[in-house]
């Protein structure tokens, strides 16, 4: 009996063993490439650093490095600001538009794969470098200019909004809407994963629930509500922490080119990095708080 | 009732007399079923021109020549064809030298990617170990963490970079290994390159989803761990492999920060664009003699040029390669 035990015991460590072999490069880089980093750069956060000759000194000042960031310079607390508010509207508007052209293109029709190999396109042409070299294209910024004005500002948009502001209701928010929609192409270009991972949630669910709501008299407007959306809830926290971190991450973010900036061309890295731990720990405080909320609302059917 | 009763009879009859007999309700499920594919055709059409008109509109104008540029009649088709923007944006990018940098590097860095984050996801996926949850927190932290927050630290790190002071106690100095490419092939080996958590992840869920048996079976027949990943588990999990690869090597491709963080000697297609527009004010400047400034227009023109250069290769890739890039993202089915 006791012999049965310990052989057991030694099965389990040995494939302890070759777990922990298969996940050794993983663990020799987070530590080596991720943790050491880390802790130099939230140290260097406090340090005066200076590169000189060849070497590194680095002479602690405390908190300097951070006053630095909010109280001196001139730009960061209002890019911080921009950007975050930015990111909450814009992955409110990812998730939203993901969410409703996977529901176009999960139905069935004519040219179907067509539709879906245009819409999963941007997740090549929206990548890397790409995106910052395309938000600041001045040609179709001036065709854009030239047609506003031809067209004397007559644009659906422009005239639901002085609708909507003569009639007199909240006009900031409505702002916001009016300026995702007016921004839909970077809204689109930004999705094509989210579509895919929504996409892959509504094939898993079973038609018979549908054909079942159907026939107790369900409308499809019903059924969206009370099958499609409780069963892929878990998706839309994946593709919300997905979208919050992809957006911190691009390189047209006004925070990190301003990090960059400070880093490659100031040759402050001090100060760069504490503004990189300030703006990180936001944005996780961000994913943190919004997820748990998310997370609450959402259901597990198995 | 009759349509039960007697479906030959049913089928002769017209379409109003078969909408009398279900009392209005066929005529109503057409014309909703026409009025949703009409609005649906609207909606989808006009979503995917968004997308396809910008590279419809690099096309055009990477083939006009400057005068096109500013004449208000020219809009899409130019009225002077002319093939020297090509030749022009070839030139700055140094596209044959840097188009071959490029598949080199996204190759190998790809392929060592996705080798290291298969065995890393194989063996979260497959085994129970000790502080395993521990470890999994560490993935998603790698996911979670901007690379730029580490970027500074990463900097120094490999300026002065040192192997328990090895090298100083050898040679009495640090290696500086800026600019060169090891630190970023390490880096790949030990799955801290660009998106590799993301990739650990994926791969880890597809192999959760493939049944045990046959790997219990290979065990049985006394087949050891690694053995039976390779042979038995490895070609099963092709169609997951394959996908990552293909985006590891078109997010390689574009990649503009761990390019030019780590492989800033190298000259790449990603880096080269994103210097198109400096490296024309050069050009001008040297065969001028003097500083001019280039028009805003045409500096862009020849940016969609180099844009489209870059990104043909890899809309070619996508072409024939579209279903693997989609269709097993929606087989490891992610879930919390």
């Amino acid at each position: 009996m006791s012999k049965e035990k310990n052989k057991l015991a030694g099965l389990q460590k040995r494939k302890a063993i070759s777990g922990y072999l298969f996940i050794s490069p993983f663990i020799i880089g987070f530590l080596v490439f991720m943790v050491k980093p880390l802790f130099e750069s939230c140290y260097m956060s406090f340090c005066e650093v200076n590169l000189a000759a060849g070497k590194v000194t680095k002479t602690i000042t405390g908190l300097q490095n951070y006053k630095n960031a909010f109280r001196v310079d001139p730009e960061f607390n209002r890019l911080l600001w921009e950007e975050i508010s930015r990111m909450m509207v814009y992955s409110l508007a990812i998730i939203v538009f993901s969410f409703f052209v996977a529901l176009v293109l999960n139905q069935k029709f004519h040219g179907r794969a067509l539709a879906r190999a245009v819409f999963f396109l941007p997740v090549i042409l929206s990548s890397g470098v790409i995106v910052g070299l395309e938000s600041n294209n001045q040609l179709m910024a001036n065709l854009a200019q030239t047609i506003e004005q031809t067209t004397q500002g007559i644009s659906v948009t422009d005239a639901l909004e002085s609708v909507l502001r003569t009639a007199g209701v909240g006009v900031r928010a409505y702002e916001k809407v009016f300026e995702v929609i007016n921004n839909i192409y970077d809204v689109a270009l930004a999705s094509g994963i989210q579509i895919i991972i929504f996409l892959s949630g509504l094939q898993t669910i079973s038609s018979s629930m549908y054909e079942a709501a159907d026939i107790e008299g369900c409308t499809k407007w019903e059924s969206l509500w009370k099958i499609t959306f409780p069963m892929i809830s878990s998706l839309f926290l994946v593709n919300w922490i997905y979208t919050v971190v992809d957006f911190c991450m691009r390189t047209d973010n006004k925070v990190i080119e301003k990090i960059q900036k400070v880093m490659i061309d100031q040759q402050q890295y001090g100060n760069a990095s504490a503004m990189s731990w300030i703006y990180f720990l936001l944005v996780v405080a961000f994913v943190g708080v919004t997820s748990y909320f998310i997370s609450k609302r959402v259901y597990y059917y198995d | 009732m009759t349509n039960v009763e007697n479906h030959a009879e049913y089928d002769k009859l017209g379409f109003w007399e078969r909408n009398k007999l279900s009392g209005g309700y066929l005529f109503k499920k057409v014309v909703g079923q026409r009025a949703v594919s009409i609005i649906r055709f609207i909606l989808l059409f006009g979503m995917c021109f968004m997308i396809i008109q910008p590279i419809l509109n690099k096309i055009s104008v990477s083939f006009m020549t400057e005068t096109d540029l500013y004449n208000p009649i020219v809009i899409a088709i130019p009225e002077h064809f002319t093939t020297a923007n090509y030749r022009l944006s070839a030139e700055l990018i140094n596209y044959r030298e840097s188009i071959f940098n490029s598949i080199l590097i996204s190759l190998t860095i790809g392929a060592i990617q996705i080798a290291m984050c298969t065995i890393v996801g194989y063996g979260f996926a497959r085994f129970e170990f000790p502080f395993k949850k521990f470890w999994f927190a560490c993935v998603i932290l790698v996911i979670l963490i901007p690379p730029q927050t580490i970027a500074s630290s990463l900097h120094l790190h490999f300026r002065f970079f040192d192997v328990l002071g090895l090298f100083k106690l050898i040679t009495g100095e640090t290696l500086n290994l800026r600019g060169s490419k090891v630190p970023y092939y390490l880096m790949s080996m030990g799955c801290m390159g660009l998106k590799n958590g993301l990739y650990i992840y994926m791969i880890r869920q597809y192999f959760r989803n493939i049944p045990g048996d046959l790997e219990e079976a290979a065990y049985v027949d006394g087949c050891g761990t690694f053995k039976t990943f390779v042979r038995i588990m490895l070609p099963q999990a092709k169609p997951i492999i394959t996908s990552c690869f293909l985006f590891a090597f078109v997010w390689q491709w574009t990649d503009g920060f761990y390019s030019r963080m780590f492989l800033g000697n190298t000259k790449l297609v990603s880096t080269g664009l994103s210097r198109i527009v400096d490296s024309l004010g050069a050009y001008i400047q040297r065969i001028n003699g003097v500083k001019t400034t280039i028009s805003v227009a045409y500096s862009n023109c020849i940016l969609a040029t180099g844009t489209l250069m870059i990104v043909a290769p890899l809309i070619i890739l996508y072409l024939f390669a579209q279903r693997a890039f989609v269709e097993s993202i929606s087989s490891t089915g992610i879930k919390m």
